[in-house]
């Protein structure tokens, strides 16, 4: 009698925990549109600039720093100088950097990216496809991806020189 | 933890206070009236308190706790209502800034502890979630052993059970007989439900009322699973997208799947003109919409292609949106939910030579892809140098843009003439053309605007709502359940050479002793006393 008393409030405690800490955790950790860390980085193909097409299942094999940003975010225009450095300094070991525009008219990147010379991906994200693929509701968004494709940190705000740097090593490929 | 065992043979569990099978009370020592709460079953929870199990249970088992879960619900529910809730805050102000800017100290104490978006701060889930937890302890510690104890009572009860219930009468009869019988035909015909032993009666009716508020929190729980649903992934998606006219976007929250294309936006107006409209408009002193239109084309995609490339589309359906009337479509609805009128999508310019008057040639430049170049041939050139969607100074006063989006197009123009092949540079922007040089002979002059109309549409999918509508009426069933009928139950027992009879209802007391007059009316019977009503008479 006792032990089926002990074993009911068991069940029915431990049911009511599981369904809530299920609902917990979707609602908090794990929201369904968001690519968090540990995850493999959501494939997708986008264009430069000049119409080649930039596909992330390729870049296999390579450390990948993604940036989302827009020229009408000042925080993103500061970053944008480190990360050609950074490209220019670690290119050659493997690093690749894809900054995803957040839908902005092609003149304006183009004139941007000109006046900048910069060298490193610049792709267009029309629609915002990717953008929202990725959870980037705000700018700039940074995620790292590692040669296996799996994503080891995502940063949402500005980031110093340093901290590109930093980033970057992190994402080194072994080879 | 013993059991008790009561003197008419029955076994009650530890911490019973009147025997399940002939109400004998088991604390004799309290005189007064009878606590008939849960019929004096022994909650389970105010009785065994060994493990860690048993001490969450019967902390949830607690009515008070429940209460003050509620409390604080509603007043945390109440405070959400003082500063505005982060989704009625203006779409671009941070809400990390804007509540302390806006309301100062108590404004950042508000938002950091999460008031700001209530309904999704971890606290406040909590505290639903200890509300259903409560709910369902509560409602199983008490509904079974309230419903064993019903099902085990005996016809024939204890003389102090009797004796102690609110409505208690004696009366000496001449015939016992028949005074039992014309009793239990008043009775029946009042719809008791009638049980004999050993000449002892008891009529009760209406005990299904009792489980009223067991099926009321039923469904509160089942409500609330119907709420929990919605964080589960596929039941439940709410987003919003703009869409402008000739423009196709995929669809938010539909894993890409869906693709829409805005055909046409139209606001129509009631006319004026209208006699049946002539007086009402007058009195609203404004135009009065008639309609908000979106004249929608759903997509399917077809390739199982990656996300970002070119997909390749399918016309599944074609609908008219308008306010009450969305487009649905495996699940989804596209409601009609905001616009944006008239944005700039192309405006048109012609080089003049600013002492002529003359002009050559025109271009129509679109602020959703202007071109870098625009030849005009004849040696007449233009090139778009710099170009702000959404034109404003910046903190150092350069020209920059707010957005992305063409609220105030401006252009940096270049223009390359047969007679200048270096180029004059101007700038052009609503109402401004400045000549940055000064010494220009060209200009650009604005001729011709586009507007394009652009509409907002809400992506609602809700598989939770049916559950939430059974909740509901579950509910209101278990509500009515309870209210409207009671439990009343009368005793006629034969004690000594007198006729006892005692009455219980667990509302409406009033009612329970216009039935008893009726038997008393006719029988030799005499009325009972309402010991309460004495008791308040006696004060």
């Amino acid at each position: 009698m006792k032990n089926r008393r002990f074993i009911t409030r068991l069940l029915v405690l431990l049911s009511i925990s599981i369904a809530l800490g299920y609902t917990f955790y979707t609602s908090f950790a794990n929201q369904k549109d968001i690519v968090a860390v540990g995850d493999i980085a959501p494939n997708f193909v986008l264009k430069d600039l000049e119409g080649n097409e930039i596909e992330l299942h390729d870049l296999r094999g390579k450390g990948v720093f993604l940036n989302f940003w827009a020229t009408v975010c000042p925080p993103c225009v500061d970053e944008m100088p480190y990360m050609e450095n950074n490209f220019q300094k670690y290119k050659d070991q493997g690093i690749e950097i894809i900054a995803v525009n957040f839908d902005e008219q092609p003149i304006r990147i183009e004139r941007f990216v000109d006046r900048l010379n910069l060298n490193f991906s610049i792709v267009l994200d029309p629609g915002l496809q990717v953008s929202q693929v990725y959870g980037v509701r705000e700018l700039p968004a940074t995620f790292l991806i590692d040669e296996n494709g799996v994503v080891i940190e995502r940063r949402i705000g500005a980031l110093t020189e340093q901290m590109v740097e930093d980033y970057v090593q992190k994402i080194l490929p072994s080879q | 933890m013993e059991k008790v065992k009561c003197e008419c043979g029955h076994v009650n569990p530890y911490g019973t206070v009147i025997c399940e099978s002939c109400g004998k009370p088991f604390f004799e020592e309290e005189k007064g009236l009878l606590n008939m709460r849960y019929e004096g079953v022994a909650r389970r929870s105010q009785t065994y308190n060994k493990t860690m199990i048993d001490k969450v249970w019967n902390f949830f088992s607690s009515v008070k706790v429940g209460i003050w879960i509620i409390v604080i619900t509603l007043v945390a529910s109440s405070i959400g209502t003082i500063f505005p809730q982060e989704f009625y805050i203006p779409p671009t102000a941070n809400p990390t800034f804007f509540y302390e800017a806006e309301y100062g100290a108590l404004g950042k104490i508000y938002y950091l502890l999460g008031f700001h978006d209530l309904y999704n701060s971890w606290w406040y889930m909590l505290l639903i979630a200890s509300l259903g937890v409560s709910l369902i302890i509560c409602s199983l510690d008490r509904v079974v052993p309230l419903h064993r104890a019903l099902k085990t009572q005996k016809v024939t009860r204890h003389e102090s059970f009797l004796k102690r219930q609110r409505v208690h009468g004696v009366s000496k009869v001449a015939s016992f007989n028949e005074t039992r019988n014309q009793a239990k035909n008043i009775l029946k015909a009042k719809k008791y439900k009638l049980f004999e032993e050993d000449g002892n009666i008891v009529a009760e009716k209406g005990r299904f009322s009792r489980w009223g508020p067991y099926v009321n929190h039923i469904g509160l729980i089942i409500f609330l699973i119907g709420c929990m649903l919605r964080f589960f992934p596929g039941m439940y998606v709410d987003e919003n997208i703009w869409v402008r006219e000739g423009e196709t976007v995929v669809i938010r929250g539909t894993d890409g799947e869906f693709f829409l294309r805005n055909d046409q936006f139209i606001v129509d107006f009631y006319d004026d003109a209208d006699e049946r409209f002539r007086d009402a408009l007058v009195r609203a002193g404004s135009p009065i919409v008639k309609k908000y239109q979106t004249s929608a084309t759903l997509f399917k995609r077809v390739d199982d292609g990656v996300v970002g490339r070119d997909p390749e589309l399918v016309e599944v359906a074609r609908h008219d949106i308008r306010v009450n009337d969305p487009f649905k479509f495996e699940g989804y609805a596209l409601y009609q939910y905001a616009f944006k009128q008239n944005e700039i999508s192309q405006m048109s310019f012609e080089i003049e030579e600013s002492e002529t008057g003359e002009r050559f040639g025109r271009i129509d430049v679109s602020t959703y892809d202007p071109q870098t170049v625009y030849n005009l041939g004849g040696g007449y050139k233009v090139e778009i140098i710099e170009y702000f969607p959404d034109f404003y100074f910046d903190d150092r006063r350069t020209p920059a843009s707010k957005s992305r989006i063409p609220n105030n197009p401006a252009f940096i123009f270049k223009i390359i003439t047969p007679d200048n092949e270096e180029g004059e540079i101007s700038f052009v922007g609503i109402q401004t053309n400045q000549d940055i040089n000064g010494e220009n002979t060209h200009q650009m002059r604005f001729v011709d605007i586009d507007m394009n109309h652009v509409t907002n549409l809400v992506v609602r999918k809700d598989y939770t709502l049916g559950i939430l509508m059974v909740g509901g009426i579950v509910f209101m069933i278990g509500l009515i359940q309870g209210m409207y009928w009671t439990h009343r139950r009368v005793w006629i027992q034969k004690v000594n050479d007198e006729l006892w009879m005692s009455a219980h209802t667990n509302k409406n007391w009033y009612g329970l002793k216009k039935d008893i007059e009726a038997v008393v009316s006719k029988t030799e019977l005499t009325m009972p006393m309402d010991n309460v009503e004495e008791e308040e008479k006696k004060s």
